[in-house]
């Protein structure tokens, strides 16, 4: 990796964002740490989904399904009296992994707007099981009276703590994306997207490797689903809705899709945006929606597109 | 057997519903290859147009009529403004785009005609029902928009199928540099396309809103079932909407009329009490994942690759 | 529109205002201003302002700061909105919250940090149950009260055979349930509707027919209620089959049914023409002020307020001093526009049900008119599930 001018503004981000908690702390605003955990862990998710979305080409609506199957499994063993962190989340990142096995072996038999829709109908199938959960809450969702434990190892419930933790696991999963992506398998992903047919002309079977892709994304964002009913200590079906995915891929492409910082400082402006907006005005959709179409039209490459310098990555 | 008629009847006229907001889109998606979530939008706008027209005028047919002009002329204007920009580039940024719209009509509904949703009064003669046979009778107005949906069914075929604007529209579909070639100007026949789009969504928007008011966030809900026709139907094609949107319709009215009843034939009465109802929501996505699986290009691939 | 920025990232730039010498109460109060239940959230927010106006803007010496924050109808944001307001505006009461999923998100760290919260609507069976907490009140009801009141009223209408048609989701369930619970007729059909997305009620309106029900019970909020009765109208039902309902016609919807709702009975703790002086004045300002009757959603607005101020004004505005204003809460000692009720072991109220109708007023305008209490001074079920004392 380079150093390039646009490494030095990501790198000047990502210590901005370690330094959150002892900002908060100066500034008397706990609420900063709050609220700065939660974006990270969006950031997580949305980082995911740019493996799939940003670096593969597979434009997935479904994607905030990873979020309610992670929450629900922390949800759902909490309420059954198991607490320990390293039964819960790896457990909520195995579910996510079958899910995206199963459900990924058959929406990527599809290409394009067929692909959107099948993932988008998955999605609403799993929506309508979290609401038929009756015995976890239904519609009401189901709060987590004790957190996740890890051996006493972290302190769970003291904020900062918590904080630290995921951004850790931003960073590593940061980290990891980058490994795949150079590596002779994100070649084949890269392929894929820009000529699949091609790429398979010339022996290489993308749907293997589409799929793995498919179920590495999808268990960072159970991974991430997990963090979220941890920092809420709540689940529900909201998460799963649609429009939350949309937020996702709005997130992505806000912040450059197949950059690697990109869909994280994505994901930190849209969730800013919206607090600043929806403080100024009750009706701040109105701004939103059209700066969505002036982002699209003008801005494709995102907030990455518009740092300066080096290529990408 | 009465009830089964009567349920067919309800799933009849929600299929046909179905057929009028999915025959705009899966047009729409067919000839200029665009995928449009503001389509719901334009449901929306029609039935607020509608509600309205029909309040100035103190005529339901007449404002209906009005409420379709304006929604002709909205559709005509969103493709100029926005749409026409998009045909360019890829189904993510018509996603984005569209969900944009979306966002921005849904908040100036609430901008310019409030919070709380508007109900439209039908005339009495429609606000009754009658008896279709001794022991059956049936909203007039659900009767109404049956009628109204196999009529729209019917002129679209005739369009498409016998009209020289139909011959254009399928040309255009098929092979959009050859039409251009041609000295037909591929630019207006978007256009009017987009328009006949904003229509067709507009006329669902009004029929559905006497049955289910109108409000904020109408066109949403019912727009992803609308995808999910088009999709089982395969994208771009009306017959497969048509037949989709019929299948939707019924398997949804009769998955929630009839799967208590068969649940409880084997399992407890509360299990299936808490069952039924999750599996009449999720019946639709299923059907359309089986499908999909087993015809990745839908019922009826209107083009293939 | 919001009383003051958010603290976000704003606040990077922005030299941090220290907390104040405590010279006002600060209630926070969170809302639904946007999205498709958001004519819900104007009437709870409308009924807020009025009683803070007929406050004079103070609770004793101290000047009232309302602070409203938007869920947007989604749990992890009310739950968010709700942490921003104890931990940046370090509000000294939580109020508003329409529905159970956000009040169930938003419970904990409310409790947690030992904030009182008055929920002016939402009142899921948790709280009221296993989960109560001295941290907690409610303005409204148990979800169970109002149904095991129409239960009552069926009783006593003569119905042998009763259908029930509501949506599937907790509270849908709880409707059902609690009719259940008093109703002794035979329940011959239940159906559980999609929630929120159906809007169409052919098929289970069609099997409520063909059932050859005596009476069909319903709950519907919000805009599917308005939904419901003009398809149940419009299939011909009205003659032939009555409607009983809990919280599917209320001043909200009455404007959008119109006259398809003349004449159906619901229950409800509070009716817009209780004789009461408290009731009088805050039905009578707010037609004034906004031209319409309030709901009951804001009749509990309305109360949340009052009950702070009757709390804040007992401990002579000592906001500090949490175990006193528990005890004064507690007490319920104000003027509530339902007449006085008293809390039970679990903070919820114990209070009348009645029975009302549709009628026209002089004006022609469509209201709801009390019929006589059900229910005498009810408790919910809850309460005995809930360990305090």
């Amino acid at each position: 990796m380079r150093v390039t001018p646009r490494l030095v503004v990501y790198g000047l981000f990502m210590l901005a964002l370690a330094m959150v908690p002892t900002l908060a702390q100066v500034l008397a605003e706990p609420f900063l740490v709050t609220l700065f955990t939660r974006m990270i862990i969006l950031a997580v998710a949305a980082v995911s989904l740019n493996l799939i979305l940003g670096y593969g080409g597979m434009v997935s609506f479904g994607h905030a399904v990873y979020l309610g199957i992670g929450g629900y499994t922390v949800g759902i063993l909490a309420e059954h009296g198991t607490t320990n962190g390293f039964v819960q989340w790896p457990l909520a990142i195995g579910i996510s992994a079958l899910y995206a096995t199963v459900v990924g072996a058959i929406c990527l038999r599809t290409r394009g707007v067929y692909f959107i829709m099948i993932t988008l109908a998955f999605a609403q199938l799993v929506y309508f099981v979290g609401v038929g959960l009756y015995a976890y809450g239904g519609d009401d969702g189901l709060t987590i009276y004790t957190r996740s434990d890890f051996a006493g190892l972290i302190r769970m419930s003291h904020k900062p703590s918590f904080y630290y933790l995921c951004f850790a696991i931003l960073c590593i999963e940061i980290l990891i994306i980058h490994r795949i992506v150079h590596s002779r398998f994100g070649l084949v992903i890269r392929a894929s997207k820009s000529n699949d047919r091609r790429a398979n002309a010339i022996g290489i079977p993308t749907f293997r490797y589409r799929l793995a892709a498919f179920v590495i994304a999808g268990s960072f964002c159970g991974l991430a689903g997990a963090m979220l009913a941890t920092q809420a200590d709540y689940i529900s079906p909201a998460v799963m809705h649609w429009t939350r995915s949309g937020d996702l891929i709005v997130s992505v492409v806000l912040g450059g899709m197949g950059s690697l910082f990109g869909p994280a400082v994505g994901t930190i402006v849209f969730l800013l945006l919206e607090e600043v907006l929806s403080s100024l005005t009750e009706y701040w959709q109105l701004v939103f929606g059209p700066m969505l179409l002036l982002l699209v039209l003008f801005a494709k490459r995102g907030i990455d597109g518009l740092l300066p310098g080096g290529d990408r990555g | 057997m009465l009830l089964l008629i009567e349920q067919s009847l309800n799933g009849l006229q929600f299929g046909l519903l179905l057929f009028l907001l999915a025959a705009g889109l899966t047009l729409v998606f067919g000839i200029m290859d665009l995928v449009n979530l503001a389509h719901g939008s334009l449901y929306m706008m029609g039935a607020y147009f509608a509600a309205t027209f029909i309040t100035w005028t103190d005529s339901f047919v007449l404002g209906a009529v009005l409420a379709l002009g304006a929604a002709f002329l909205l559709g005509v204007a969103i493709e100029l403004v926005a749409v026409r920009t998009l045909y360019a580039r890829d189904h993510l940024d018509h996603v984005l785009a569209t969900f944009g719209l979306l966002l921005f009509f849904n908040e100036l509904v609430r901008l310019v005609w409030g919070p709380a949703g508007r109900t439209i009064q039908l005339p009495g003669i429609l606000n009754t029902s009658v008896e279709l046979l001794p022991g059956l009778s049936y909203p007039t107005y659900r009767l109404v928009v049956i009628l109204v949906g196999g009529l729209v069914a019917f002129g679209l075929y005739w369009l498409v199928a016998r009209t020289r604007t139909g011959m254009r529209i399928r040309a255009g579909a098929s092979d959009r540099e050859m039409v251009g070639a041609l000295g037909i100007d591929i630019r207006k026949l978007y256009t009017l396309v987009f328009g006949l789009g904003a229509v067709l969504a507009a006329l669902a928007g009004i029929m559905a809103a006497p049955i289910t008011t109108v409000s904020i966030g109408m066109g949403e809900r019912i727009l992803i079932v609308a995808f999910v026709v088009i999709v089982i139907g395969g994208i771009g094609s009306i017959r497969g909407a048509f037949v989709a949107a019929l299948m939707v319709g019924m398997i949804d009215t009769v998955g929630r009329a009839f799967l208590p009843e068969i649940l409880r034939g084997f399992m407890s009465v509360p299990a299936a009490n808490t069952l039924a109802p999750a599996l009449a929501s999720m019946l639709v996505y299923i059907l359309m994942a089986l499908i999909l699986f087993l015809r990745p290009q839908g019922l009826f691939p209107a083009r293939s690759g | 529109m919001n009383t003051r920025l958010l603290a976000t990232a704003m606040a990077f730039a922005l030299a941090a205002v220290p907390a104040a010498a405590q010279q006002k109460v600060k209630i926070g109060f969170l809302n639904t201003a946007t999205g498709p239940q958001a004519a819900i959230g104007q009437d709870f927010r409308r009924s807020a302002d009025l009683a803070v106006e007929h406050l004079g803007g103070k609770m004793g010496d101290l000047a009232i700061e309302m602070i409203y924050e938007d869920d947007g109808f989604k749990p992890d944001v009310g739950k968010q909105k709700t942490e921003k307001m104890i931990e940046s505006d370090k509000v000294n009461f939580l109020t508003g919250y329409l529905w159970s999923n956000i009040l169930l998100a938003s419970y904990k760290p409310a409790i947690d940090s030992e904030t009182y919260i008055i929920s002016a609507n939402a009142g899921p069976s948790q709280i009221a149950g296993e989960q109560c907490s001295p941290y907690f009140f409610s303005t409204s009801w148990q979800n169970d009260q109002t149904p095991m009141a129409m239960g009552e009223v069926l009783n006593q209408k003569g119905v042998k055979k009763l259908y029930v048609i509501a949506p599937n989701y907790p509270a849908g369930r709880d409707m059902v349930a609690g009719v259940k619970r008093t109703y002794k007729g035979e329940v011959i059909g239940e159906d559980m509707t999609k929630w929120p997305d159906q809007l169409d009620f052919a098929a289970e309106l069609s099997k409520a027919k063909a059932a050859k029900a005596d009476a069909i019970f319903t709950f519907f909020p919000g805009a599917h209620g308005v939904q419901f009765i003009t398809q149940y109208a419009q299939a011909g039902l009205k003659d032939t089959v009555p409607l009983y309902t809990t919280y599917t016609i209320d001043a909200l919807s009455l404007p959008l049914i119109k006259d398809l709702a003349l004449g159906i009975p619901g229950t409800q703790f509070w009716v817009n023409d209780l004789p009461n002086e408290a009731n009088k004045k805050f039905v009578g300002d707010f037609k004034k002020k906004y031209g319409t009757y309030p709901s009951f959603y804001g009749a509990q607005a309305y109360d949340a307020i009052m009950l702070i101020d009757s709390a804040v004004r007992a401990v002579k505005g000592d906001l500090k001093n949490k175990a006193a204003i528990g005890a004064a809460l507690k007490k319920a000692e104000f003027n509530s526009v339902r007449g006085s009720y008293k809390y039970g072991n679990n903070n919820f109220p114990i209070q009348n049900f009645y029975l009302q109708t549709v009628v026209k007023d002089a004006e022609g305008m469509l209201t709801l008119k009390n019929e006589g209490a059900v229910l005498k001074d009810h408790q919910d079920t809850y309460a005995a599930k809930c360990p305090m004392k």
